[in-house]
C-alpha cells in the first residue's frame, strides 16, 4: 500500500481540499449558531500549549520521589492525581500501571485512538496509525524494536487494550543513578513513549 | 460491527513509524476540526460512543485511505446531516441556506478550560457485579453489526477477571441512540497463546476492558 504513511505526509492535494472542507463546515456550523469560532481558538490553543506530555512526566517524577503517592496513584490514578494539584480537575478512570524489572507494560487502543489526554496531550500520529494499533496487541516486541528498545530476556510484556473509557498510563521504572534527584530534574527523564510503554526514561547521562 | 477499524493482530500494514519532534497539529485546519468536534460534543447533540460508530462507518478504504483529521472531518459532516442539523447542500454553498436548530448549549471561549477534562462514564448499577477479580470467564462470540468495543481478536477467548472496574455507560447502547443501559465493566487478562496461538510470544499477556454482556463464566 502507498498510503500507508499519510497520515506523517499529507499530500499537498489534500491539504488544499481540507482546509477548504473544514472552513466551509465551520462556517456553516457557525451561521447556523451551533459553534462559537473563538472558542474554537481557545481550544486549539490549550491543546498546543497547555495540555501535554509534561504533565504526566510530573506525576510519573512525583511517584519516583514520594511513596505515598506513588501508592495511591497506583490505587486510583485519577484521585492520586487530581490530588496532586497539576489540574483543576482530572478525567476519570485513568490507571496507572507500574513498570518493574519482571513486566512492561504497554498502551494501545485497536479500536479507535483512545489516550489519557489530560496527562500526555493529544496522541502521536503512530500511536493512531494502523501499523501500531494492529501489532501491539501481538508483536509488543517488535514493536518496540520499531522504536529502537530490547527489554531483557526475562522480562514479560503486558499490553493494555484500551476499550472502555479507563484510560492507562505506564508509570516507567526509574533509572538508575539518580538518587537524591529532585522531582524536577527527574520529570525531564520522562519521556512521552515511556508513560505509553514503547519507550524506556531517558539515561541519566542525556540530560545531566 | 466487523469494520476496518478494528485492528488488533491485523498483518501486513509495516512498521510503526514515530516523527521526530511531532507538531500537535500537522496543518491549521487539523486543529480546527479537533476543535469543530469537541464545540459540537460539548452541544450534547451525540455520545461519544455515536461519534466512535460515526467512524467506523466509514466505508473501509476512505478510511485506510484518510489521515486521522480527514476521518474526524467527514465524520462530522455525515453525523451533522444524520441529524438533520445541516444540509449536504449548504457544505456545497459553504454557507447556512436556512436558519439553524436549537441546541441544548453552545460552547463559548470562556467556557472551554472547565472543558477540557473528560466526564465520568460511571453510573449507579442496577445489580451487582457478576463477576469478581480471579474469575475465569469466556468472551461471547458476538458480531453485532452495530458497534461494540469487544474487539475480533478476543472473541471466544478465555481469561481471568483481573479487576472490576465500575458501572459504566454501555457503549454497545449509547452509540445507536438507546441510551446509558449502565453495565459493569471488568479488565479481563489474556495469555498471548488464548489469543494468538501457539505461535505467540510466551511473555505476552493481553488485556481488555470488557463489559459485563460480553463475557461468560469459563
Amino acid at each position: 500500500m502507498t498510503h500507508e504513511h499519510d497520515d506523517h505526509h499529507e499530500h499537498a492535494s489534500e491539504l488544499s481540499e481540507m482546509q477548504l472542507r473544514v472552513r466551509a463546515l465551520e462556517t456553516v456550523l457557525a451561521e447556523k449558531g451551533y459553534i462559537d469560532p473563538k472558542a474554537l481558538d481557545v481550544i486549539i490553543e490549550a491543546y498546543e500549549t497547555k495540555v501535554g506530555p509534561h504533565t504526566g512526566a510530573r506525576v510519573v517524577a512525583k511517584a519516583w520521589s514520594d511513596p505515598a503517592f506513588k501508592r495511591a496513584l497506583l490505587e486510583d490514578g485519577s484521585k492520586a492525581v487530581a490530588a496532586f494539584g497539576l489540574m483543576n480537575r482530572v478525567g476519570d478512570h485513568l490507571i496507572a500501571v507500574e513498570n518493574t524489572p519482571q513486566t512492561h507494560n504497554m498502551i494501545v487502543c485497536t479500536l479507535c485512538s483512545c489516550y489519557p489526554w489530560e496527562v500526555l496531550g493529544l496522541p502521536p500520529v503512530w500511536y493512531k496509525s494502523a501499523p501500531y494499533r494492529s501489532r501491539a496487541v501481538n508483536d509488543p516486541r517488535g514493536v518496540l524494536a520499531d522504536f529502537g528498545v530490547t527489554l531483557p530476556s526475562g522480562t514479560d510484556i503486558r499490553v493494555w487494550d484500551s476499550t472502555a473509557e479507563t484510560r492507562f498510563i505506564v508509570l516507567p521504572m526509574r533509572p538508575a543513578g539518580t538518587e537524591g534527584w529532585g522531582e524536577e530534574k527527574l520529570a525531564s527523564l520522562v519521556t512521552r513513549d515511556s508513560m505509553i510503554g514503547t519507550g524506556l526514561a531517558k539515561n541519566p547521562k542525556e540530560v545531566s | 460491527m466487523d469494520g476496518i477499524h478494528d485492528m488488533g493482530g491485523m498483518h501486513g500494514f509495516g512498521k510503526v513509524e514515530p516523527e521526530p519532534n511531532e507538531p500537535v497539529f500537522h496543518a491549521p485546519w487539523e486543529g480546527r476540526t479537533l476543535a469543530l468536534n469537541r464545540a459540537l460534543g460539548y452541544t450534547g447533540i451525540w455520545t461519544i460512543d455515536q461519534t466512535r460508530y460515526g467512524i467506523e462507518r466509514l466505508p473501509p478504504d476512505v478510511y485506510l485511505s484518510s489521515s486521522y483529521y480527514r476521518k474526524w472531518e467527514i465524520r462530522l459532516e455525515n453525523l451533522m446531516i444524520e441529524l438533520g442539523l445541516i444540509g449536504a447542500d449548504e457544505l456545497k454553498a459553504g454557507h447556512a441556506l436556512r436558519p439553524g436548530k436549537a441546541l441544548k448549549r453552545k460552547l463559548t471561549a470562556a467556557d472551554v478550560p472547565n472543558t477540557l477534562t473528560r466526564g465520568s462514564y460511571t453510573r449507579p448499577a442496577s445489580a451487582p457485579a457478576r463477576f469478581k477479580a480471579g474469575d475465569r470467564v469466556r468472551t461471547r462470540n458476538i458480531h453485532p453489526q452495530t458497534h461494540t468495543r469487544l474487539p475480533r481478536y478476543a472473541r471466544g477467548k478465555v481469561g481471568t477477571v483481573e479487576a472490576v472496574r465500575g458501572c459504566h455507560v454501555y457503549p454497545d447502547t449509547a452509540a445507536i441512540g438507546q441510551g446509558d443501559n449502565p453495565q459493569w465493566l471488568y479488565t479481563v487478562l489474556f495469555d498471548g497463546r488464548e489469543l494468538w496461538g501457539e505461535g505467540s510470544d510466551p511473555s505476552l499477556k493481553v488485556s481488555i476492558e470488557a463489559f459485563e454482556p460480553y463475557i461468560e463464566p469459563a
